[in-house]
């Protein structure tokens, strides 16, 4: 056989044209939304009508020059109510995700480190806590534990840890067997320091992006709950609760329910689409578009 | 040539958009093969035989640019229209590619990708199609075919697999079959089997054949005409004889030197083409075999050479200093 | 093949033990309250004691377990309180209900996604292919209640065609049946197809690469069936994959559908114990349910080796 030099391929000089995800207009305008939320529940405070402030003479009051989005069926400032409601949407869709990502991202950085019977252990209980319907399991135990902000943060956020777990195992896994950790190891780090600093930079942004898609699931999650009457309780209300009230009226002012399903619509949009530019960013893979 | 063509590319150019700028994969080549003949196309990986071997089947990747003329049994292929041309592949054009693990579906049996074309282009169904088919398989040299009809591809070894392939293309007997590289991915003592099938079947079909190979070892003797292409264009073209024996180019003698000796003495030095084929993206002045070549001159990298007659019409090669002595061995 | 389907139930058991033992668990968490719950106003100090030693609630949590899961192998999976039906029939008489939607649910998303994948899989990357993929990725932020919302909306209350609530059995009325079905199953299907759609797409955008597309065409064979054939059933494993984790997780997702449309499943029935506190019936279903989609993916699992003969025979 002649002993050739190898040349470049045709097809590899084809598919060299590699998708380069470029922060394309929609990204910036989810940031942009993104801001805007945060920014009017933070400032709720100014808001001239509370949440609760209830107007009988006004229910269901089409928008005017006092009340920007109207009344609901119980006379209250819808817009006050939209923003209150975004307050306690976002608190429980960001502290529940936090538990995840520390727990789970703990968790699976762990396992996917040291490998062997703790991985075992971790991956096997993973699945089992996974073989519950998340929403029937949520159900479960606010059923026993009572409906509160707090619980309902907290069963949240321990669902959403087997999948961090499996994020931040999967990131481990293909960075624990790199030089730069075989270099540090032979230097005598301790594993401490070589998690900390090694593997942990590079497992926070795959991590990152997760947490954000996570952050989108919870607002919908809590959405659902909320809207069926068991999520938060009253008289704290998120925009599931406003939608499920809303729909009682329909027929006669169907902007009660489409107001706040449209906000959270667009909420968790953004959330999505950051999160999975920022995931198609970290590994791409798995880019999804 | 004293056989009617069958096959006739001109002028062919194949140009690939990329990033880092415009491929020409394929630059004005011109072929012509017989009915019934031979032609062995040979180069190193990327010297654009894979994408001419495509261009001629019009498989060619959506963002390819084709110019010229494919004149099969008198249509032009680039310009006829696709339900013709569908009903042409198969039947009377007939492709073997180079790794037949790819090349056939893992999920379908052996029998479904056999019958498939069978139903398709000679209506054949049902009993009479599964006799054809053990017949094919049978033909190729595969034992015991009835039972491989219900086997999947992963159940058979490479050199099974190629019989299959080479089964599925000869099942509709047709006029030109195209192998791109049949035996690369085939251990070494599987290729001369293959090789000789493909040889077999062809004189006994009185099949028209385009062998297209990096080694310059497989067309020795197996066939009537040999194609050398370098950087996407034919340098040098000659019947098979003449090529190995009074050779022009120095690329081909470099490929023909690297080719490994056995009556060689042990531990003899392979002398191996320094340098490596030009990046296609960036064509280089003058002629591209230049920067590897030890008889280059000024001259050679500044103009390209086209290609000129030697003393026979059919023998053409592109060389300012093509060597003159009859360096070649018989093949 | 055997080996393959033995070795996968024997996987199986520490599972499903498993699940038995955190519902179990979850259900244990407050037992004090079980026997005031059912006594509710009557509760006397005395009558609580009573009950609870009737019920065994005051025997050590691991032998409560056992006793449980002993009754529940030999189909006893306890009474509720409240209605005075076994658990068992309580199930029985909502699960055909939850099948339907979920079928339904499921066939209608995949009358959807298939198509639309296998539309921008072979046109990837113009604009059609664009929007379809822009669109699927808008509906996967639009969760099955707010989809309900509009829906009902439109159909119900705007244009009056379907109606928002109600169920009657097939076996009486079998387009009465379809109709309450529908906007349920099209709500669901709603929240489905994009997920389908985009695994199938860029599973068939990798497939039609391969070479033997290519020598499918070379072999002169027609569109349809190089498309439907040679490129579909390799890129179906993931098809399927991903039919049978909708349909586990429909399982527990059909909830929130069914308790708006006022479907008598099997979710509703859940919701229902909740709302009343009916914690037999809560403990009974959550495990039947879990129970089913860990089965469910089990025989996702057998599937695949159906489909893909390499799996099979142990290649892949």
């Amino acid at each position: 056989m002649a002993t050739l030099e190898l040349g470049i391929d045709e097809n590899v000089a084809i598919s060299a044209i590699g998708r380069r995800r470029r922060l394309g207009p929609l990204f910036w305008a989810a940031i942009a939304w993104m801001i805007l939320v945060f920014a009017a529940a933070a400032l709720a405070g100014l808001l001239p009508f509370g949440p609760t402030d209830m107007d009988m003479l006004e229910r269901r009051a089409p928008p005017s020059a006092l009340h920007w989005l109207g009344n609901d069926g119980l006379g209250r400032d819808e817009l006050a109510r939209l923003i209150y409601g975004a307050r306690v949407s976002l608190t429980v869709g960001l502290c529940a995700p936090i538990i995840g990502i520390t727990i789970g991202g703990a968790l699976g950085m762990l396992a996917g480190y040291f490998r062997g019977r703790f991985e075992t252990l971790v991956v096997g209980s993973m699945d089992v806590l996974l073989a519950f319907p998340p929403l029937i399991l949520a159900l479960a135990v606010t059923a026993y534990l009572g409906q509160s902000i707090l619980n309902l943060t907290c069963i949240l956020g321990v669902l959403g840890i087997p999948a961090f777990m499996r994020v931040a195992r999967a990131a481990t896994l293909t960075l624990a067997r790199r030089e730069f950790v075989i270099a540090a190891q032979a230097l005598g780090a301790t594993h401490a320091r070589i998690l900390l600093r090694e593997l942990l930079p590079n497992v926070i942004l795959p991590l990152f992006a997760f947490f954000l898609l996570g952050v989108a699931v919870t607002i919908v999650v809590e959405g659902a709950l909320s809207f069926l009457g068991l999520g938060v309780p009253p008289p704290v209300s998120s925009w599931g609760s406003m939608i499920g009230e809303g729909r009682e009226s329909l027929e006669m002012a169907p902007r009660l329910a489409f107001i706040p399903a449209v906000t959270m619509f667009l909420t968790v949009l953004s959330f999505n689409l950051v999160g999975d530019t920022l995931r198609a960013l970290s590994d791409p893979r798995q880019g999804a578009l | 040539m004293t056989e009617p063509v069958l096959l006739s590319v001109e002028g062919v150019a194949v140009d690939l958009p990329t990033p880092r700028g415009n491929l020409r994969a394929v630059d004005q080549v011109d072929l012509k093969v017989g009915a019934g003949q031979t032609l062995g196309i040979v180069g190193e990986s990327g010297c654009g035989k894979t994408m001419l071997s495509r261009a001629i089947l019009q498989l060619l990747p959506k963002k390819a640019k084709l110019s010229g003329r494919v004149m099969f049994d008198g249509q032009d292929l680039v310009t006829l229209d696709p339900e013709r041309l569908r009903k042409l592949r198969g039947r009377s054009l007939a492709v073997v590619f180079q790794d037949p693990m790819t090349s056939l579906n893992p999920v379908l049996t052996i029998g479904t990708q056999l019958i498939e074309t069978l139903q398709e282009h000679l209506e054949l169904d049902g009993l009479p199609a599964k006799k054809r088919s053990v017949e094919l398989l049978a033909a190729v040299g595969i034992p015991a075919p009835e039972q491989r009809l219900m086997q999947y591809p992963h159940q058979l070894s490479g050199g099974m697999r190629q019989r299959v392939a080479i089964a599925i293309a000869l099942s509709c007997e047709p006029k030109l079959l195209i192998a791109d590289e049949p035996t690369t991915a085939l251990d070494v003592t599987i290729q001369a089997q293959i090789l000789d099938l493909l040889a077999r079947e062809q004189r006994r079909r009185h099949m028209a054949m385009i062998l297209i190979t990096h080694d310059l070892g497989v067309v020795a003797g197996r066939t009537d005409e040999v194609a050398v292409m370098y950087a996407g264009r034919v340098v040098e073209r000659a019947p098979t004889p003449a090529l190995f024996k009074k050779m022009r180019m120095p690329y081909t003698e470099a490929l023909l030197a690297a080719i490994p000796k056995i009556d060689a003495a042990p531990h003899t030095p392979l002398p191996a083409i320094s340098g490596r084929p030009p990046d296609p993206t960036r064509p280089i002045q003058g002629c591209s075999f230049s920067p590897r070549c030890r008889y280059a001159t000024g001259r050679c990298y500044q103009d390209k050479p086209l290609l000129i007659q030697a003393e026979t019409p059919d023998h053409q090669y592109a060389c300012f200093h093509p060597i003159k002595a009859a360096a070649g061995v018989s093949a | 093949m055997l080996g393959f389907v033995a070795r996968r139930l024997l996987y199986l058991v520490p599972v499903l033990v498993a699940v038995s033992l955190l519902t179990f668990l979850i259900a244990s968490l407050l037992p004090g309250d079980l026997a005031y719950v059912i006594l509710g106003d009557q509760a006397t100090p005395e009558k609580v004691a009573a009950l609870r030693h009737d019920m065994g609630l005051d025997q050590p949590i691991w032998w409560r377990y056992l006793s449980w899961l002993g009754h529940v192998l030999q189909g006893d999976f306890g009474r509720s309180f409240r209605t005075g039906q076994t658990v068992l029939q309580a199930v029985a008489e909502r699960l055909p209900v939850s099948i339907e939607l979920m079928l339904l649910a499921e066939i209608t998303g995949l009358a959807i996604g298939v198509p639309l994948a296998i539309a921008c899989a072979v046109r990837s990357g113009s604009a059609f292919d664009r929007f379809m993929t822009g669109t699927a990725f808008g509906m996967l932020s639009v969760p099955a209640f707010l989809a309900a919302i509009l829906l009902i909306y439109l159909f119900a209350v705007e244009l009056r065609w379907l109606p928002a609530t109600g169920y009657v059995p097939f076996a009486e009325d079998p387009i009465g049946n379809l109709r309450f079905f529908v906007l349920p199953a099209l709500t669901l299907a709603l929240a489905e197809w994009p997920g389908i759609m985009r695994v199938l797409r860029s599973d068939m955008i990798a497939t039609l690469q391969e070479d033997y597309i290519a020598l499918a065409k070379a072999k002169g064979l027609k569109a349809s069936r190089i498309l439907f054939v040679h490129a579909l059933k390799p890129s179906s494993l993931t098809l399927v994959t991903i039919t049978g984790i909708n349909i586990g997780r429909l399982i527990g997702g059909a909830l929130i559908v069914e308790t708006i449309f006022a479907l008598p499943g099997i979710g509703r029935l859940l919701v229902g114990a909740m709302y009343t506190r009916d914690l037999i019936i809560l403990q009974g279903v959550v495990l039947f349910v879990a129970t089913g989609f860990v089965l469910m993916n089990f025989i996702v699992d057998m599937f695949y080796a159906v489909l893909d003969p390499r799996i099979r025979h142990g290649h892949a």
